[in-house]
């Protein structure tokens, strides 16, 4: 303990130095814009500006590159609230109730929600990746197949009840998104599959953004010109204001989300060590728990303050998670820590089970940067706050036009391609169809960011057991994961039998 | 700083301006890239080749190597079949490359009707191959050389684990390799990425792997894990006490390339200046040490030695594909 805080020291001063300081307010600051910009995501950013980084020591290039990474989970939130359009798949979870929030009038709070949720969540993980970090590497690494396909059965069963009360309508949904995401190419059997009448695009799979910009994205935005038509041309959108009592009283309606924030972190700094989970599943469990453990899970999809701390809670404490697989095992907790991986190799230095020995100065410092970004991230957040909201204020007619035009961006930046921009626009007008016929669509996206983690995962399970469903549950990790996932997947029928049975007999 | 800095652009340009100047009645006009270079890549972000992208586009950058930036774009789709469609769409285009690994030679034997022919792509420079060797956990004190392996390979049988990536991947005609020639009957389990793979093995969720040593290296460096045997020619500089299969009476090599290729149809010029760029690349000491520490083998080819390289590997894949009944 005592030596761990002595290290966390050492990496302080390396934070301190006047560039490496620099280096994390620009960081912050990039990486908000990055993630407020739909599409672009913390994983083109730190693409982008890795050849930058030759440029300083490679401390100094991490702490940039990790502060771009926070910040744009900060970001991301900001064009989920304001435009409805998840700016990274990370932040998808929290269009849910953001942007009803924002139609009602209440973009401060959801933006000040988010802000301080993210702060909580970066804050919690980061003291538990500074205390826990070799316990929990241990524990990643055992993850093997069957554990994985029992953590994603668990995203599932939480998310069952997500949708609206008509079970059948929710199955068609995730089946939908299970479907799209299998198309591409099959590791397991190494041959393309559902390529869809030849066409070369789908050779790469539907990458999980397009679908996200096309339903939340164009999707919502047909709706709210039908509405804005039907509404006599005023938008609510333009009712938030920020002053000083206002942001007061949100704050102390925060308070009241202490809970789905604090469980938000937790759990996504447990799913964000598992490599290859990452941040995405991490939020969505975090919304479908908050869901379930809600006094008032019906006011969820309409405007709650918990279904935005949830997943913002969770997704800054899954990037600080996904940090350990990558230093300590050399594999990637998500997208992002895979283009870091690159960037330590231009470096010159190997992660690994070694690299907390050979480079603390790197590894330390790297550690109370993430203390360091954390706090920055969320003072230039809630600073630009009343600025947003001005942006709302823009009249929906000049607004409309901009939005559509972020999503074709959003759309083409993370493939380059046109092809998916097309996908995009055609799951913008399908989702809007589905939405006036009363489909959720959130399963939908639930399971495009699932399906691919799960199948795998499923299928490498089974071909070690030879086709028996035991192995999930004779394992160490995999049983009660397994058991868990259960309960909550059956728990909506359940409830069904307990109230018919009450009625019955009452 | 900055005046000296001056300075010494000044001087650079003045040497290169007079290097022109000479240059210029022997080699007329030199052909040089005028807009961004599209780099394609044929694997996903994060992979091996990815980070050798990543850090070519560094040294290329940090150098000041080329007029324009070389900007990486990757296209894992199909096992590469969507870059290669992609790269054969820009069929005369001087400003796209690609950089690839062996499924340049496999997807297109396994995949006829994409109509890839690799021959009318344009050779630039292969600028490594990467090695194969056989690792175990080191938690298992009971195996210290092949002779152990197969021993405990056998006990188990079909429960006996080999993780690899990919269904028909490299790592597979690998493993097929060896159930074959030592009696053997390992399950091969797909995963997605050598990192994956590795990080399997050090959970001991897999018995074994064929990883790359670049995959290995930090679990391998930490005393994880531990390799038994190598697919080379000769030992590894890395690994001095591995011995090869071939030192064991199995006469079986086996590398992966890591190859810049042009588009088909490139203008001779852009692929004389592109040959000229990697070889400079190649010779840089942060590419020299890259291949040090990650134990890459194989010479600098380029141009007519390269596409006969290319021919006589896809030959050497169509048979070991023929054999593993995945094309007839």
């Amino acid at each position: 303990m005592l030596e761990t805080l002595g290290l966390l020291a050492n990496g302080f001063t390396v934070v301190f130095e006047p560039q490496n300081l620099m280096l994390i307010i620009a960081g912050c600051a990039l990486g908000i814009f990055i993630g407020a910009m739909p599409g672009l995501g913390s994983v083109n950013g730190v693409a982008i500006l890795l050849p930058l980084t030759f440029l300083v020591p490679p401390t100094g290039a991490i702490i940039f590159l990790a502060a771009i990474y926070y910040g744009a989970m900060y970001g991301g939130a900001i064009s989920s609230i304001m435009l409805g359009i998840p700016g990274a798949s990370t932040a998808v979870a929290t269009t849910f109730d953001g942007r009803p929030l924002a139609k009602q009038g209440m973009a401060d709070k959801a933006l000040t929600a988010a802000a301080v949720a993210s702060f909580v969540g970066g804050s919690i993980s980061v003291v538990l990746f500074t205390f826990f970090a070799p316990p929990l590497a241990h524990v990643a690494l055992v993850f093997g197949a069957p554990e994985e396909f029992a953590l994603m059965l668990l995203a599932f069963a939480t998310f069952v009840g997500l949708g609206g009360d008509d079970l059948f309508k929710t199955l068609f949904s995730i089946s939908i998104g299970l479907v799209l995401s299998a198309v591409g190419f099959d590791i397991i059997s190494g041959e393309p599959r559902l390529v869809l009448w030849d066409i070369t695009g789908f050779l790469h799979g539907i990458n999980f953004l397009i679908l996200a910009i096309g339903i939340y994205g164009i999707g919502e935005m047909l709706w709210t010109v039908e509405e804005h038509r039907l509404g006599g041309g005023k938008s609510m959108l333009s009712d938030a204001t920020v002053t000083v009592k206002r942001t007061l009283a949100n704050l102390r309606e925060l308070m009241t989300t202490w809970k789905s924030i604090v469980m938000g972190s937790f759990l996504g700094y447990f799913v964000g060590i598992l490599p290859a989970a990452g941040a995405t599943p991490g939020s969505l469990m975090a919304y479908g728990i908050a869901k379930q453990i809600s006094k008032n899970p019906e006011k969820f999809g309409h405007g709650a303050l918990d279904g935005v701390c949830a997943p913002e809670a969770a997704n800054n404490a899954a990037s600080t998670g996904s940090m350990l697989p990558m230093l300590t095992l050399g594999i990637p907790g998500s997208p992002t820590t895979a283009i870091l991986l690159g960037g330590m190799v231009i470096w010159g230095l190997e992660p690994g089970p070694r690299l907390f020995v050979d480079h603390p100065d790197f590894v330390w410092g790297l550690i109370a940067s993430l203390y360091a970004a954390n706090l920055f991230s969320v003072l230039i957040n809630v600073a630009f706050i009343p600025v947003f909201i001005r942006i709302l204020k823009t009249p929906f007619t000049i607004l409309a036009p901009i939005i559509f035009i972020l999503c074709l961006i959003g759309g083409y930046a993370p493939t380059q391609s046109l092809h998916d921009v097309w996908l995009m626009v055609i799951f913008g007008i399908v989702g809007y169809l589905m939405r006036k016929l009363d489909y959720p669509m959130a399963p939908a996206v639930l399971a495009i960011v699932l399906g691919p983690l799960a199948e795998p995962a499923l299928r490498q399970s089974l071909i070690i057991s030879d086709g028996s469903f035991s192995i999930f549950f004779t394992r160490t990790y995999s049983g009660p994961i397994m058991v868990a996932a259960l309960i909550f997947l059956f728990l909506p029928l359940i409830k069904i039998v307990y109230v018919k049975l009450r009625k019955q007999y009452a | 700083m900055f005046k000296s800095y001056r300075t010494f652009t000044k001087l650079v340009c003045a040497i290169g301006a007079s290097a022109i100047l000479v240059g210029l009645p022997a080699v007329g006009h030199a052909w040089e890239p005028i807009k961004p270079v599209e780099f394609v890549v044929m694997a996903g972000k994060g992979g091996g080749a990815d980070k050798a992208v990543r850090l070519i586009q560094s040294i290329i950058a940090s150098e000041k190597m080329a007029p324009v930036p070389f900007t990486p774009i990757n296209k894992p789709g199909g096992s590469g079949a969507e870059a290669l469609v992609h790269l054969k769409g820009k069929t005369g285009d001087n400003h796209t490359l690609m950089f690839t690994l062996n499924s340049f030679y496999t997807t297109p034997l396994r995949q006829p009707g994409l109509g890839i022919d690799i021959a009318t792509f344009t050779p630039v420079a292969r600028m490594a191959e990467d090695t194969f060797l056989l690792w175990v956990n080191s938690d298992r004190k009971d195996i210290n050389n092949i002779e152990d392996f197969v021993k405990a390979a056998k006990a188990k049988g079909s429960n006996w684990i080999m993780a690899g990536t990919g269904k028909n991947s490299e790592d597979n005609l690998l493993t097929d390799f060896l159930n074959k020639a030592y009696g053997l009957n390992m399950k091969y389990v797909p995963y997605k990425g050598g990192g994956k793979v590795a990080k399997e093995l050090a959970g001991n969720n897999a018995d074994s792997t064929v990883n790359n040593p670049s995959e290995q290296l930090g679990f391998y460096e930490a005393g994880n894990t531990k390799a038994l045997a190598a697919f080379t020619d000769k030992r590894l500089p890395l690994f001095p006490d591995t011995p090869t299969f071939k030192e064991l009476g199995k006469d079986y090599v086996y590398y992966m390339q890591r190859t810049v290729v042009g588009a088909p149809g490139m203008s001779k010029e852009a692929a004389d200046y592109y040959r000229e760029l990697f070889t400079r690349v190649f010779n840089s000491d942060k590419w020299q040490d890259y291949r040090t520490k990650k134990s890459l083998q194989g010479d600098l080819l380029t141009g007519d030695a390269l596409m006969s390289y290319w021919k006589t590997e896809r030959e050497v894949h169509r048979v070991m594909l023929k054999n593993m009944g995945v094309i007839k």
